[in-house]
């Protein structure tokens, strides 16, 4: 990322769309839109005294609600432009309330709250589309439980939830202590005021809750009992049909993670077949087993519940087994499966692309990053899921077929 | 402060608040006045960001305006910024070598954010630590080198045709080594290729004639690369094709030589006959040669195993694929594939899966620990699922064996410098963000020489091999780094220590001389021959014992 940033040659247009497209191979015209930051990139030096003084917190979406963060942010701190953004939605004088407290200790001048988006044109010889996947969104399958169960999360909350830098800073607290402890700073406030309006009632029920809550917290902090679920969505009839690739091994990877901060530590991977096909893979997955004491239970789960503690109860058939059990967790992780990203219909009509019947860019075997249209390529899980290694190996091919076009009119590789 | 001032040597230390970052915890004033206290140092200037243009052309007018000829940064860290300093001094005039920085923001502000006076303390010693290395460099020169902007891609399966194909039509020269008298490589002994539903000659043909018709392709089959001389944008190769020897000259090198399938001698009565390989299957097909009415399929034959660790990647679809094959050419033929997993990853492979079963394919688990017999007639095997043991009829056992290295793999992995892992595969920079690299600069690697892969993979591969080597064909010249490593011919004993460590191949034992020289277009600078050399004869350029000496000196003196 650092690299692409820093490249004399690469021009990066971030928090921008395209939103008109016409032209042929080796002319293409692109509109580009930029959102406004309300920021001047080129002063900002992402020093984040602005964010540190800003009084309006927002739930952070990058970790998922987890954590907050202020109306002036970035993501995170290694994140290439290197710039901060300003949320328009919450920002007080966006909003046309009073502030301006970011422009006021802003030393590099860099916070402008009239800033309008703006509209870049290219010309291109051909286009790369890498739009990349989506989560699957697992409120489709209620039997899991999941948005209405606080443990039971996603791979991507739970990757959140192991980064060093994310909102626990790497330790694995249940998501109903996170809330619960939210929750708890918000109390005492709601307590007091009742009392001042002397709601006996509702400063009764506060209380007992405060009682719960403290004991929640106290009692689970850490999550030491894991289960992994595969296939969410995926080698599914009712979602997708397609194997999403790349879930056994986060789910692997995240399971020997979570022992390596927490020796505790007991997984329990839920799956139909271990995919590990890549180099190393099946070996990690050996020593997942053996050096981090992974279980790998070769089975479906049908259901999850709950319990009176919060408990997710996973219940599932033990093919090897031959029956249905139920174990309890302190946290069950979905393999969510790669959903084609929202926003590929859209794109996809701008620039004439075919998709496939899964909603995936269309390419073929025997020409894997050619598109219907001469000239535009795709490349990574815009074109179905694949996995770090593979996407990488496919941008330096799709790279190969945009140089080639300026030689040889964008002839296919194989006819 | 022991060390006393060089005659010559005016350090310029310029300190940077980073906004609040650092400026916010630590006493700017006091690091400052602290600065201008140590030796060597003519001038000292507090910016409010060092990295900002006003903050650059800072740097840039004071170099000449106080005559500055070493230049610190104490700001945040050289990862990020160190090229960005280091050019502004060069467009200053002054050698872009005589530069150093000390983080005084990720190892003081930050991580002192409550100790303002440890953390104040921290840095002075950081910006002492920087000056009196400063005081202590030279200049250094990157070499400009001319480069051959033709590339030989050795192997011509798939991936090698692919790459070779890309890069000529990038319009650069190329020549195709392949070793059997034809090109084509594995494809020529399949029998059809899913998903595609073709026969392999298609693919072959198409992309054999459009090489033969292109004017920057040489292809040189019944031929092999013995010998390769040289580096990255300089190599000579000497390619073999009968009695006759030819010498080439190359930019780049792409590997593609491919994988073989494993030959199961012992395992399950092996015989070639009635218990074959997939391969030998596609080629029995082929030939219209196959009778059988019960066929079994054993996956995992040879791999997943102590001795060959790892999962072949393709052995799982190409038995769905010939199960389909069988099926649909008669539908009554019996087929069961006993399997531990069924690796159908992504799209097209869970799809071939689905087809398979709805055709009648017959799928039965097995236990690693209790793995099926064949006793001449009948598959026996503990059923994982049906938790009792079963017997299956067979007339025809297929073996899936994995792919394994090419017998010649070591040897051009030794020729080229190249690394291959612990099953004979090549090795990539990194397995994740360089995986079609080698660490090597001008060497770059595809197909099932890297690992087993399916044609759509191995084309792939084939030209995100010819992306990367392009971008080195593309440069004009090359350029080698300022900071790299020097061997003292006079001193060194000759033990290859340093060969052993060096991590990019770069320094080479001069046999008649006895003793190792460093390739400074291919040193990066890492240090490790350095620090290995027990006749201290390797140094690296930039970090020198003095100079760290220096450093170190400073760190103990507080
Ligand atoms: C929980 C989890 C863990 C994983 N762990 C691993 C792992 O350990 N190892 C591994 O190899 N793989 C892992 N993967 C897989 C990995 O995430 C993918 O292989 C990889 O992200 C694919 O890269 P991509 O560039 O194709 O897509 P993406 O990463 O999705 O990137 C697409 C980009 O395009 C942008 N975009 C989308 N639409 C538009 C538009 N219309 N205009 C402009 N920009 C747009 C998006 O904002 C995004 O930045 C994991 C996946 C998950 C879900
Ligand atoms: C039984 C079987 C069935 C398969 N079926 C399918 C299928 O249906 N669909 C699919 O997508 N994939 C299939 N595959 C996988 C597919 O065949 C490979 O992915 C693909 O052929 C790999 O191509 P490659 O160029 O990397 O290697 P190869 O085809 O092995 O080519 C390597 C070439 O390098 C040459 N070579 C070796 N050493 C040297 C040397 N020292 N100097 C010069 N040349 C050298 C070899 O002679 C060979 O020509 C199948 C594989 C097998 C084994
Ligand atoms: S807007 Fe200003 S205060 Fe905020 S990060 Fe950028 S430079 Fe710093
Ligand atoms: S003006 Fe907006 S972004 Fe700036 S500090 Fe106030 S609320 Fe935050
Ligand atoms: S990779 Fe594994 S978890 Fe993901 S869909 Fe495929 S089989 Fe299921
Ligand atoms: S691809 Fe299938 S048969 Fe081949 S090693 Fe992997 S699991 Fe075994
Ligand atoms: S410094 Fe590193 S890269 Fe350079 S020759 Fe020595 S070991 Fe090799």
């Amino acid at each position: 990322m650092l690299d692409v940033g820093r490249h004399p040659k690469i021009n990066v247009l971030a928090y921008s769309e395209v939103v008109d497209f016409n032209g042929e191979i080796g002319n293409f015209n692109v509109k580009v839109r930029r959102k406004p930051r309300y920021i001047d990139a080129s002063r900002c030096t992402a020093c984040g005294a602005c964010a540190e003084k800003c009084p309006t917190k927002v739930p952070n979406e990058f970790n998922f609600g987890f954590d907050d963060r202020k109306a002036i942010y970035k993501d995170y701190a290694q994140g290439i432009p290197s710039v901060f953004t300003i949320d328009p939605d919450h920002c007080k004088v966006i909003l046309g309330g009073k502030c301006g407290v970011c422009q006021k200790v802003c030393q590099a001048k860099a916070v402008d709250y009239e800033q309008k988006e703006s509209f870049v044109d290219l010309n291109v010889a051909s286009v790369i589309v890498s739009t990349g996947y989506e989560l699957f969104d697992a409120t489709q399958i209620p039997e899991y439980g999941y948005g209405r169960m606080p443990n039971v999360i996603s791979s991507l909350e739970m990757e959140r939830l192991l980064s060093a830098g994310g909102p626990t800073r790497g330790h694995l607290s249940r998501p109903s202590v996170i809330y619960g402890e939210k929750r708890l700073k918000e109390l005492p406030k709601l307590i007091k005021k009742a009392e001042k309006d002397q709601k006996e009632d509702q400063k009764q029920i506060l209380e007992q809750e405060m009682k719960r809550i403290e004991e929640q917290v106290h009692k689970y902090h850490t999550a030491k009992k894991l289960a992994f679920i595969q296939c969410v969505g995926s080698r599914d009839f009712r979602f997708h049909k397609y194997c999403s690739n790349y879930c056994c091994m986060h789910s692997i990877k995240e399971a020997i993670i979570a022992r390596e901060h927490e020796h505790e530590t007991e997984s329990y991977i839920f799956y139909m077949d271990l995919r590990t096909v890549g180099k190393g893979f099946e070996e990690y997955k050996v020593r997942g087993a053996e050096v981090s004491g992974l279980k790998y239970i070769r089975g479906r789960v049908a259901e999850i519940l709950q319990d009176e503690e919060m408990n997710p109860v996973v219940y599932y058939e033990d093919t090897e087994k031959r029956q249905v059990v139920g174990m309890t967790f302190d946290m069950v992780i979905l393999a969510n499966a790669c959903s084609p990203s929202k926003g590929i219909r859209n794109i996809s009509e701008l620039l004439g692309l075919e998709l496939d019947e899964n909603q995936f860019v269309r390419t073929s075997p025997n020409n894997p990053l050619d598109t219907n249209v001469p000239g535009i390529f795709s490349c990574g899980c815009a074109q179905g899921p694949l996995d770090i290694p593979e996407s990488v190996a496919q941008a330096s091919s799709a790279a190969a077929r945009a140089a080639e076009v300026v030689m040889t009119e964008g002839l296919p590789i194989a006819v | 402060m022991k060390n006393s001032a060089q005659d010559d040597v005016r350090v310029g230390v310029f300190i940077c608040d980073c906004g609040s970052n650092i400026a916010g915890y630590l006493e700017m004033k006091e690091l400052v006045e602290f600065a201008k206290t140590l030796p060597n140092v003519a001038f000292v200037q507090e910016n409010l960001y060092t990295c900002s243009e006003g903050g650059i052309n800072e740097i840039k007018v004071a170099i000449p305006r106080e005559n500055l000829n070493r230049v610190v940064v104490a700001s945040c860290t050289p990862r990020t910024h160190e090229p960005l300093f280091m050019s502004a001094c060069e467009e200053a005039g002054l050698n872009p070598y005589l530069f150093e920085m000390a983080n005084i923001r990720d190892q003081c502000s930050w991580v002192h954010m409550r100790e303002r006076e440890a953390g104040t303390n921290r840095a002075k010693v950081q910006i002492a630590m920087a000056v009196a290395k400063a005081a202590k460099l030279r200049e250094l020169n990157r070499i400009q080198l001319s480069l051959s902007h033709r590339a030989m891609v050795i192997g011509g399966g798939v991936a090698g045709m692919s790459a070779a194909l890309a890069l000529a039509n990038m319009g650069y020269e190329v020549d195709l080594v392949e070793k059997r008298d034809r090109l084509g490589g594995i494809l020529n002994d399949l029998n059809m290729i899913l998903p595609t539903h073709e026969p392999p000659d298609k693919l072959v043909n198409n992309l054999v004639g459009r090489l033969q018709d292109h004017p920057k392709v040489a292809i040189h089959t019944g031929a092999v690369v013995t010998k390769t001389e040289g580096y990255v944008g300089n190599y000579v190769a000497t390619i073999q094709h009968n009695d006759t020897e030819n010498k080439i000259k190359c930019g780049a090198v792409i590997v593609a030589i491919g994988a073989q399938p494993l030959k199961p001698e012992g395992l399950y009565n092996y015989d070639g006959n009635k218990v074959i390989t997939h391969i030998e299957l596609e080629s029995k097909l082929k030939l219209g040669d196959v009778q059988a009415k019960n066929i079994s399929i054993i996956q995992c034959v040879g791999s997943r195993s102590k001795e060959r660790t790892y999962c072949s990647r393709i052995c799982c679809m190409t038995a769905v694929k010939n199960a389909i094959l069988f099926k649909e050419a008669s539908p009554d033929t019996k087929i069961t594939i006993f399997y531990r997993d069924m690796q159908m990853y992504g799209v097209e492979n869970e799809e071939l899966f689905r087809k398979s079963k709805r055709l009648g394919v017959r799928y039965v688990t097995y236990d690693p620990d209790r793995p099926p017999r064949f006793d001449g007639e009948s598959v026996s095997v503990y059923h994982l699922r049906m938790g009792r043991d079963m017997i299956v009829p067979t007339d025809l056992l297929v073996l899936s064996t994995p792919l394994v290295a090419q017998d010649d793999a070591s040897e051009i992995s030794t020729m080229l410098k190249v690394p291959i892992n612990e099953n004979g595969f090549f090795l990539e920079g990194h397995v994740k963000l360089k995986p079609l690299d080698f660490a090597t600069d001008g060497v770059y690697l595809c197909g099932n020489a890297r690992f087993p892969s399916t044609i759509r993979e191995a084309i792939s591969q084939g030209l995100g091999a010819a992306s990367r080597a392009a971008g080195v064909l593309s440069k004009e010249a090359l350029f080698t780094s300022g900071i790299v490593a020097d061997i003292n011919p006079d001193t060194c004993c000759g033990c290859l220590g340093c060969v052993a460590v060096c991590p990019y191949g770069a320094i080479n034992f001069i046999e008649n001389r006895g003793v190792c020289q460093v390739n400074k277009v291919l040193c990066k600078g890492c240090g490790g021959c350095a620090a290995t050399c027990p006749s201290g004869s390797a140094r690296l350029d930039g970090f020198s014992n003095q100079q760290i000496y220096a450093q170190i000196e400073q760190a103990m003196a507080v």
